[in-house]
């Protein structure tokens, strides 16, 4: 699928370092959110919380503002929505089903109204790293960095919230506070990702790393770590394959995450594995 | 093992020094939406004291648990935990919870859950200490559940679970262990080993238990006393004063029969909403 001779590959290569770079830390943060959606049982959340991230995108594009920051604004709108109406694991799955719709339609409205170029249109639904410029580029890093940083400090608190929430509030866990973080650090992650690999295929990178990962362990230790490798090895691998062609890039990082997925479930059949 | 044995004799000299109760609750009551579940409770627990706490299902024996936890207020009265007004996040209360199996493909082994009983309030990267690891092993062997420590939580058997639970909430080395039907839908040989396990605890250590059940059988040697709720009523007493006939008929107002054979009580008769015609005490 490397259509280019090795010297064009590298210079190519050089052109979108950066690039590189945001989806290497995209991939290893979201690895680490997504050991928590999946704690959390909040995979159709994710879904949720992008299409509103892409309608902030799209509003953001049409009237000419910060697309990164429309897509946060959007994120966190919806990640808000979710996590004051939908507490309950029933009510918040109808509450996403009813956003969903909503949003991706308020985004494609705001897209059709758009004058501009239509390349960038269906970038953020499908993808489009490689022509984010450079302060957004680092405006992404820097976010991805914050909501790591974040997560180390609330790490155990909210694994202790996350799979054992009654001895957790007994112990005075502070449960709400820290799943209004959560839900920001989720928002964040997310609109990042929109950016990235576009708002349809923001599981590639949130869930399916994390899904991979319980396949084969249980250990707090290593399904994180795992889970960060397969998002870092999906997120860079899919743009160094990408780069050669013709093709974009999110076909690859979904592709990449999803045979991590299916290996995964295939050492795990396998008695016990690594556990 | 030698931290381990350091933890225990800290705790044996323990606190309490001048005998003032564990927990001590004056006045208390209960109200679901207008209606008076019970009022004008006082009650004192002290140090190494068995409370079991019996009665039907809507007595609000676990909203009291929940006082004593400070999760929730009390409708009227005061609640206190070693001199102080009860508050979530009581370092030495030990909870736990109604049982529920954990779903299998918890991403949690046996330890882990065991290890946040020890650092899972602790904010900050999540590095296990030195010390952390020689305190979950150290609670895993006081429970014996060291051979299955590393197996998915999920994997484990009900009564394997309980025991585990029974480690987590001795983490912070409780003066009071506060104990939601720990012995629900377990078999009877674990039964008896999770409650001996209870037992054993507030014998070397002095912690005070209270122990809500609807079937007070499994730990009817180790009880001292029992707080009774019924029809919005209550009695406390040791078990022989309060699980007679003429005492519960009392309690509920309507006829109910005690019966005592081979060391275990029934209660006929008692008055449940539902199809319990009989129910154990």
């Amino acid at each position: 699928m490397i259509t280019v001779d090795p010297a064009t590959y590298l210079q190519l290569l050089a052109l979108v370092q950066n690039s590189i770079i945001a989806a290497a830390v995209l991939g290893i943060v979201g690895g680490l959110v997504g050991v928590f959606v999946m704690q959390r049982d909040m995979a159709f959340a994710v879904h949720g919380i992008s299409e509103l991230s892409f309608a902030g995108a799209a509003a953001a594009l049409l009237l000419g503002l910060n697309v990164v920051g429309g897509s946060i604004v959007g994120s966190l709108v919806a990640a808000a929505l979710i996590g004051v109406l939908g507490a309950k694991a029933r009510d918040r799955n109808s509450i996403i089903g009813v956003l969903m719709p909503f949003g991706l339609g308020l985004g494609i409205l705001f897209l059709a109204l758009y004058p501009g170029r239509s390349g960038n249109k269906f970038g953020l639904l499908t993808g489009q790293i490689i022509s984010v410029d450079l302060p957004q580029l680092g405006l992404l890093i820097g976010i991805s960095i914050v909501v790591l940083a974040a997560l180390l400090v609330v790490w155990r608190p909210l694994t202790f919230d996350s799979l054992d929430p009654e001895v957790a509030s007994a112990r005075g866990v502070p449960s709400r506070a820290l799943s209004i973080v959560f839900m920001t650090l989720l928002g964040l992650t997310v609109a990042v990702s929109v950016q990235i690999i576009g708002a349809l295929l923001v599981m590639a990178l949130l869930v399916t790393p994390a899904a991979a990962a319980l396949r084969v362990s249980s250990s707090p230790v290593l399904v994180p770590v795992l889970s960060m490798v397969f998002g870092f090895v999906s997120a860079v691998g899919g743009i160094l394959l990408a780069i050669g062609g013709s093709l974009p890039i999110s076909p690859y990082i979904t592709t990449i995450s999803f045979a991590i997925y299916l290996v995964c479930r295939l050492i795990g059949r396998r008695a016990g594995a690594l556990r | 093992m030698t931290s381990d044995s350091d933890a225990s004799e800290r705790s044996a000299h323990g606190p309490d020094p001048v005998r003032s109760p564990v927990l001590s609750i004056r006045g208390g009551a209960l109200r679901v939406r207008d209606r008076e579940l019970w009022s004008g409770l006082d009650l004192d627990v002290q140090a190494g004291e068995f409370i079991a706490v019996l009665g039907g299902n809507g007595t609000g024996k676990t909203s009291l648990l929940r006082a004593m936890l400070g999760e929730r207020k009390l409708d009227a009265g005061t609640v206190l935990v070693g001199g102080h007004p009860a508050h979530r996040g009581h370092r030495r209360i030990g909870y736990i919870p109604q049982q529920k199996i954990a779903a299998p493909g918890t991403p949690l082994r046996g330890r882990d859950m065991v290890a946040l009983g020890v650092n899972g309030t602790r904010w900050g990267p999540p590095i296990s200490t030195r010390g952390d690891r020689v305190r979950v092993d150290a609670l895993l062997a006081s429970v014996g559940a060291e051979h299955y420590a590393d197996r998915p939580l999920g994997s484990l058997s009900g009564g394997e679970q309980q025991r585990l639970r029974v480690a987590q909430s001795l983490a912070d080395d409780p003066t009071l262990l506060l104990c939601d039907e720990p012995l629900m839908s377990l078999d009877l040989h674990h039964q008896r080993a999770v409650s001996e396990l209870i037992d054993v605890r507030r014998r070397e250590h002095g912690t005070a238990v209270v122990f809500v059940t609807h079937d007070i059988n499994p730990v009817l040697g180790m009880v001292d006393r029992v707080l009774y709720l019924a029809q919005g009523r209550f009695t406390v007493g040791t078990p022989d004063e309060v699980l007679r006939s003429e005492v519960l008929t009392r309690l509920y107002g309507t006829p109910v029969e005690v019966f005592r054979s081979h060391g275990r009580i029934v209660v006929v008769g008692v008055p449940e909403t539902g199809h319990h015609h009989e129910e154990s005490a």
